[in-house]
């Protein structure tokens, strides 16, 4: 019997107890394999002000390029330790950091590989609907050849890439509006 | 190489807009330009299911997570976690949280003048059986006064949080009462389209009913159901 949707509503500001208990900012524990990164993310309005009342989710492959979940059938290693699952909040200042490993390249449909990209999840008082982006890595040679990235506008894809500060951490601001505003994919 | 996918909402009939004039915050918040299309690809199929999670027992009891029991109303809220195809969710991890009896939620950004009750949290969870179904037991929560305009309510809510199978069918919404009078003035429940908007109030559900002890409610979950045919290229 065909069911219709349920329909969106927006995280509001007073989410917490078992969202926040459920917190994950720290993806990798000891002795998962591949390169360390510190993630931060912030969240900024279309006047460029932060959003210190937003959540991020992020979603990832391991270092192998295998998601933790049963429809990925891919004979690659599991990392036990590893599920690619990350949760938390901005904080007063609009931040949110995560500490993972980078992930490796996954499969396109039509065939080839994308680059290696994070998949992120926004939520946030005023945003009605879970908003999806992507991460990806500058200075990643596949850049060039990533299908995701093809399909948007080239003066946009900057909004997709994290930058490597001098400290190691990539930051990517993600923009709900404005001239900066981020890429949201219909996913 | 060949994925299954999920059926992507008819635009307009299901979700709200992101930018729904009468509730203000969405003014600044709201993307302007279109969603880039994109196909499903490993990265949306999968997602962060959940199903490894591991839960105390009791968590689904909001009543039972202090020292004494909450004021208020006791209800049973239960349902069923579904694809649009009507096949259960089944392991569906499923979040809730809510305000207490007096419309107070246990935040410190709620600053609403209305009593907080030590014995009322307000958040729980659990994991949906084989079948989808899932059952919470918690206290009706209250109606509370917010900025949006003059007089603005909210209705009564529980908020509802799953993950569903996928990255694509992840989902945060709102429950809502039956013929909550409130409902016609707010903004946010009215910001989904209008043949839509009932799908957010749960039932009365009088045979789940418990004699001498809670009213119960039922609100089933419907999220995004696979394509039938393995790949649409784009």
């Amino acid at each position: 019997m065909s069911r219709a949707l349920t329909p969106s509503q927006t995280i509001g500001p007073f989410y917490f107890g078992t969202i926040i208990n459920a917190y994950r900012q720290d993806l990798a524990s000891q002795g998962v394999a591949g390169e360390r990164l510190q993630i931060e993310l912030s969240l900024h309005d279309a006047d460029g002000a932060i959003v210190p009342d937003g959540l991020f989710e992020i979603w990832q492959a391991n270092s192998h390029g295998r998601y933790d979940h049963p429809d990925d059938r891919r004979n690659l290693p599991l990392d036990p330790g590893f599920d690619g699952f990350g949760r938390a909040s901005t904080d007063t200042t609009g931040r949110a950091t995560f500490s993972t490993i980078k992930p490796g390249r996954v499969p396109w449909p039509a065939g080839g590989l994308q680059a290696p990209h994070i998949n992120v999840s926004v939520f946030a008082r005023g945003v009605l609907n879970r908003l999806a982006t992507r991460l990806y890595f500058e200075g990643d040679p596949e850049l060039a050849e990533d299908p995701v990235l093809k399909l948007v506008e080239s003066t946009r894809r900057a909004t997709l890439i994290a930058k490597r500060d001098a400290s190691g951490i990539w930051r990517l601001p993600i923009h709900l509006g404005g001239a900066h505003e981020t890429v949201f994919f219909d996913c | 190489m060949k994925e299954e996918t999920y059926r992507r909402p008819a635009p307009g009939q299901d979700h709200p807009p992101n930018d729904s004039p009468g509730y203000k915050s969405t003014a600044r918040r709201a993307p302007s330009r279109p969603a880039v299309v994109l196909p499903h690809s490993l990265s949306e199929i999968t997602g962060p299911s959940q199903r490894a999670a591991r839960l105390d027992s009791g968590e689904n009891d909001l009543t039972r997570q202090r020292m004494g029991e909450p004021l208020g109303e006791r209800i049973i809220v239960q349902g069923r976690v579904l694809d649009q195809d009507g096949k259960p969710v089944p392991e569906a991890l499923v979040e809730i949280w809510q305000c207490n009896a007096a419309g107070r939620y246990h935040h410190p950004g709620d600053q609403h003048d209305a009593p907080l009750d030590p014995n009322f949290y307000g958040g729980g969870r659990v994991r949906a059986d084989a079948d989808g179904a899932y059952k919470f037991v918690t206290i009706k929560p209250g109606a509370y006064p917010w900025k949006n305009h003059h007089n603005a309510w909210r209705p009564a809510h529980i908020h509802f949080s799953l993950f569903g199978p996928a990255f694509a069918t992840r989902l945060i919404t709102q429950m809502y009462f039956p013929s909550d009078p409130l409902l016609s003035f707010d903004p946010i429940y009215n910001s989904v389209p209008e043949g839509a908007r009932a799908r957010l109030q749960a039932a009365f559900d009088m045979e789940a009913t418990q004699p001498e002890w809670a009213l119960a409610y039922r609100f089933d979950i419907v999220l995004r159901g696979r394509n039938a045919t393995p790949m649409e290229n784009v």
